[in-house]
């Protein structure tokens, strides 16, 4: 019965794991935009010669 | 206020755990509320934009004009949305709510910040505009009332992810969560991203007002704001986006045509589109044309794909789930017998209609960097966001209220008649709203402009052609269309609340569900579910469209500085 559970597990795609996991799901929509928008922006903003 | 029971549905069959019940009622009143009062101070912006009608002053215009951007843009939505979020946990799951005591708590706060936040613009001092832009500074009760009302959004977001451990828990569901669920839970992540990027700049700007903190750099305010400001928008598109497919299930009984490619276009929601803030910022000295065209053009249009992915599987399920019930004559069968007088299916059509048409084209056109330098800061940006947040998300939310309320509440619908029209009159106001602000936008009439004709700036004088002033006359008279709408869907709602006859326990007159396609009634049509001729047709009618429009563009900026 056990071993029938994990080969269940096992054979769930890695694709449907990632959608099934809301907390990863949170993780990555929080971090995507803070890397490729806030923290790049703040970079450049911050980055600017003041002369 | 926490009470542990459930009640069934009689006619839905959905299990409402009291205390979520409780939430989503109170939340969906004072949505209404602040749609109302938006909607109002919508009415008196558009009749001063309206040149011969000219009705505020300056003072005035701008303090309105910050009134409805946040009572609609943001209180409205927002209430909304929390009353979706506890909708596809607590109900569609059938499980308890979790901590429904944290869950009052942020609707308290919630309401507190929307009502001291109306009341502290009213009274002058803070007429900022939604943006709020420093330097410019607003009474600090300004600020603080936007961090009370997203404190209380945020921990309305972390009771929904609450309610999904909850439910796992107690086993309530096998397997992935429904697509509408999953709609929900896309829609709460950028809730998250966006209050946290709110709390990040309105705090220090709070600081400042009241002089604990020297300056605010305006670059670095324009940047974090934006991640707050238009990625609330996009909590929008998400749930509007739910809200399409939950409606295709309950007036068609239609299945999504593939679960895969729509749970794949919400994770490309989640990843790329709240990178598409960029395009405010596309005339801003301080970051780069990397980073600009990353966000705008790259990220954004996989966020594009996905909007065009759900776009294509929502009618496509619609047409799919008719074939299947014997509309299957021709092209078009399955459309024209769609129950066009049902407000909930049309209001939904609408709204899917104006956002591809009207918002998602024009949003991709203001996106490009070279093509967004025709309309920046220009009437046409509000155009382009009436189409998206009001036609497309308010429309899609009014369309699920005809549905839900009575479900909720236990009351039949009042006014039905009206309701019937309803969706069609605040379509079409809405649509005109879009069209003549981008049309004036398009001739170089800017937004946030009190007068166009420049009185009282001690000589500033500029000549717009004659159409700048017939499209803001034709706007005026598209927002008097949309607020009539506006106004009857509020009066359908109070009425039913207050009025409508009671159901108790009894069934509706008429089912307000419609039961799911069987797999043998998709076999019956052709033999696939997949067949969608029509709605393959509609999108290739929308991809001309775009090309066109694109193209379009790309020649106005051609002409604008001519080679010598």
């Amino acid at each position: 019965m056990s071993e029938q559970k994990s080969s269940d597990a096992e054979s769930i795609p890695m694709m449907q794991k990632l959608l099934d996991n809301p907390f990863l799901l949170l993780f990555i929509g929080v971090a995507a935009p803070s890397i490729l928008f806030l923290g790049w922006g703040l970079v450049e903003i911050f980055t600017v010669p003041m002369r | 206020m926490v009470n542990n029971e459930f009640r069934t549905c009689p006619d839905t069959g959905l299990k409402f755990y009291s205390s979520a019940e409780n939430l989503l009622k109170v939340n969906a009143v004072a949505a209404v509320v602040f749609l109302l009062v938006g909607g109002f101070y919508g009415l008196l912006v558009g009749l001063t934009r309206w040149q011969a009608v000219h009705l505020l002053a300056a003072d005035n215009f701008y303090m309105v004009l910050t009134l409805h951007g946040l009572n609609v843009l943001i209180f409205w939505m927002i209430f909304f949305e929390i009353a979706i979020l506890y909708f596809c946990s607590s109900v569609l799951l059938g499980c308890r709510l979790a901590t429904p005591r944290w869950a009052w708590a942020g609707f308290v706060l919630m309401v507190v910040g929307a009502v001291m936040n109306n009341v502290i613009v009213l009274q002058g001092a803070s007429s900022v505009m939604m943006t709020s832009y420093v330097p410019m500074e607003a009474d600090p009760l300004f600020y603080l009332s936007l961090i009370l009302f997203a404190v209380g959004a945020l921990i309305g977001c972390f009771v929904f992810f609450g309610t999904l451990v909850v439910a796992k828990a107690e086993k309530t569901y096998e397997g992935s969560v429904p697509l509408v669920t999953f709609g929900a839970i896309t829609a709460a992540i950028i809730a998250v991203f966006t209050i946290v990027s709110g709390a990040i700049i309105l705090i220090p700007t709070f600081l400042w007002s009241v002089g604990v903190v020297g300056e605010i750099d305006a670059l670095a305010y324009r940047l974090i704001w934006w991640a707050f400001g238009h990625s609330s928008q996009q909590i929008n598109v998400a749930a509007h986006v739910a809200v399409w497919y939950a409606i295709a299930a309950i007036v068609f009984g239609a299945r999504p045509l593939s679960e895969k490619v729509s749970r794949t276009a919400f994770l490309m929601y989640i990843v790329f589109l709240q990178l598409a803030s960029a395009h405010h910022l596309l005339v801003d000295p301080g970051v780069s044309a990397n980073f600009k065209m990353f966000n705008t053009s790259y990220a954004m249009y996989l966020a594009v794909m996905a909007s065009m992915v759900h776009g294509l599987t929502v009618p496509g399920s619609i047409e799919a789930a008719q074939r299947a019930r014997g509309y299957s004559a021709g092209l078009f069968t399955w459309l024209r017998k769609a129950p066009w007088g049902n407000p909930v299916f049309s209001g939904m059509f609408i709204s899917l209609v104006g956002f591809g048409f009207l918002g998602g084209i024009t949003g991709v056109v203001m996106g490009a960097e070279q093509i967004n330098i025709l309309i920046h800061n220009t009437l046409y940006v509000p155009g382009h966001f009436h189409a998206t947040v009001v036609l497309g998300s308010t429309l899609a939310f009014m369309a699920m209220s005809y549905w839900l309320v009575p479900v909720l509440f236990r009351r039949e619908l009042v006014l039905k008649g009206i309701a019937k029209w309803q969706p069609y009159l605040f379509g079409l106001g809405m649509t005109g709203v879009s069209l003549f602000l981008m049309g004036a936008g398009t001739l170089g009439v800017p937004r946030r402009h009190w007068d166009i004709g420049f009185a009282g700036t001690g000589g500033i004088t500029h000549e717009f052609p004659a159409a700048a002033y017939t499209m803001l006359a034709l706007n005026g008279m598209s927002v008097i269309l949309a607020v009539i709408g506006g106004a009857a869907f509020c009066v359908i709602m109070v009425g039913t609340i207050l009025f409508g006859k009671k159901l108790g326990n009894q069934k509706m007159a008429e089912p307000c569900i419609v039961a799911p396609v069987t797999d043998e009634e998709y076999e019956a049509n052709g033999g696939s579910a997949y067949a969608i001729p029509g709605t393959l047709v509609l999108a290739m009618v929308f991809f001309v469209s775009f090309a066109l429009y694109y193209f379009i563009n790309w020649k106005y900026l051609a002409e604008t500085w001519g080679i010598a």
